[in-house]
């Protein structure tokens, strides 16, 4: 039997072929060698996101995550939810406090899934990945499957949003959590201070107000550069996409030179345990992390 | 104005903050806003510069009764969800859901900016993902970059070709997803009916008419 167990809610952009395919083939790697069993729940559906708000209303979003609640409740009883995309976490985490706290959403929401063949009694816990490493694992845990440490390599932990605000990591502080640098230092690397650590990338606004997202992540590349980092570290799936495929049109628009390859940080922990540039799907990467991939090899 | 606008403007008697308390999500927080000026200071949109009225303004706004300048403002739209002003907000309001509840009620009543992009955005995202229960990631970029027209969208396509080729040299844009293939729930039919229902028994709890 596994050490931990989950009920996994892998997001939509996790999917295979999808946009954080790579973080998902990562995460998969890393959990083996922590020895963390990952169960997905069955037909689990798409949280919604922050962005469709203005379309979806208050109690449909809800429903959306209460579905998923149902299937793991049923399907994989006294297991927490475990997701990997930050905005997973936080619309699933939203919705049960909402629930929670109100018995006419909560009596809403089961007559609406009562139309799916679902109910709900209680809510499982829901927990992002770094959560679950750093609280029900630990740092001296993490540590001790380090076989190659990633010495001399200097990343600029780029926490963003959505795992930070406004749930956060038990413990951190808004403004300055550190548990990326130390998840950074566990597997050997440094972790550079600056100042755009908690900045937001515009996340969905990046569709839709390009001008805007992209200045806001002007600010967070340049000032990774300015303060020596080689890589981004990030958690979250929106944070890693923006900040790297945009890297091009930025140059484009503002005559600057960025080309730093942004990673997760279940890439670096899978290398640091000894895993392939395959493993740690270092191909997954729009900006090659040539660093990385050479590491890998040796 | 649409009906349902002139219905619930009849139905506050021109009480505008009563109208937010009992419409918008978490409405009921907006008048223990102090006027401090920290979710205006902290917003990231607002430096580049995006709000033609930071929340603060439009929390005094709903106070004095501003309902058409508030309702037609594009300002809410320039949220990210980034749940700054939220956790430093002194007064404790979750500011990030009271935008996102203003903004949803105006485009509910009819009122909000035509052609607002987030809007568009928040549309297009809901709908695809509803679709099947899972969002199809090319369905969705060419929704939002087709929606001004055929040569509008090929234009915006080139010039973020590099952007697309660049993810599907990685694995990460799965171009058959165009074609229907990809991902999607085995229960969709059991979506479409929880969600018609949740619709529906919102609307009744709002006294909103079913869209």
């Amino acid at each position: 039997m596994a050490r931990k167990e989950y009920a996994f809610y892998p997001g939509c952009s996790s999917q295979k072929g999808a946009s954080a395919s790579n973080y998902l083939t990562s995460v998969e790697s890393m959990c083996k060698t922590l020895d963390i069993k990952m169960t997905e729940i069955p037909d689990w559906n798409c949280c919604g996101a922050s962005i469709s708000y203005a379309e979806a209303g208050e109690l449909p979003r809800h429903v959306m995550n209460a579905r998923n609640f149902a299937l793991a409740e049923q399907n994989l009883p006294g297991q927490d939810i475990l997701a990997t995309c930050a905005a997973c976490w936080l619309g699933a985490r939203e919705s049960k406090e909402r629930l929670e706290h109100s018995d006419v959403l909560m009596a809403d929401t089961n007559e609406a899934l009562k139309e799916a063949g679902l109910n709900i009694k209680v809510i499982p816990e829901v927990r992002h990945m770094v959560e679950v490493l750093i609280e029900d694992l630990g740092y001296d845990e993490l540590k001790k499957p380090v076989k190659k440490p990633l010495e001399g390599m200097k990343f600029a932990g780029y926490v963003g949003c959505q795992t930070n605000r406004p749930f956060g990591i038990h413990g951190e502080s808004f403004e300055n959590p550190v548990y990326l640098d130390k998840l950074i230092e566990t597997v050997g690397g440094e972790a550079v201070p600056y100042d755009q650590k908690v900045t937001c990338c515009g996340g969905a606004l990046a569709f839709s107000e390009p001008d805007k997202a992209q200045a806001q992540i002007r600010d967070i590349i340049e000032s990774a550069y300015d303060n020596g980092a080689e890589m981004i570290v990030t958690p979250c799936p929106l944070c890693q996409a923006n900040v790297e495929v945009y890297q091009g049109s930025i140059n484009k628009k503002y005559g600057t030179k960025f080309n730093i390859p942004v990673l997760y940080y279940s890439q670096l922990m899978t290398l640091a345990y000894g895993g392939s540039a395959k493993e740690a799907a270092l191909d997954g990467n729009v900006i090659r992390a040539r660093k990385l991939e050479e590491f890998a090899g040796r | 104005m649409s009906d349902m606008n002139q219905q619930m403007a009849a139905r506050y008697k021109n009480n505008f903050l009563k109208e937010v308390e009992a419409q918008v999500e978490m409405g009921e927080w907006v008048k223990m806003c102090m006027q401090c000026g920290v979710c205006a200071g902290s917003c990231p949109t607002n430096f580049h510069p995006g709000w033609e009225h930071p929340p603060q303004e439009i929390f005094m706004m709903i106070r004095a009764g501003k309902r058409e300048e508030v309702l037609t403002s594009p300002s809410m739209w320039m949220c990210t969800s980034c749940y700054n002003c939220y956790v430093r907000c002194p007064r404790k309001l979750p500011i990030t859901h009271i935008m996102h509840g203003l903004a949803e009620y105006a485009y509910q009543l009819g009122v909000a900016p035509k052609f607002q992009p987030t809007q568009h955005l928040s549309k297009t995202f809901w709908d695809n993902c509803t679709k099947t229960g899972r969002v199809n990631e090319v369905k969705l970029t060419q929704t939002l970059y087709f929606r001004d027209g055929l040569m509008a969208g090929i234009k915006q396509g080139l010039a973020m070709k590099d952007v697309a080729l660049g993810l599907v040299k990685a694995k990460r844009l799965n171009l058959m997803e165009a074609l229907g293939f990809g991902h999607k729930c085995k229960d969709i039919k059991g979506i479409h009916a929880m969600l018609a229902k949740a619709r529906e028994l919102e609307a009744k709890r709002k006294g909103r008419q079913p869209a």
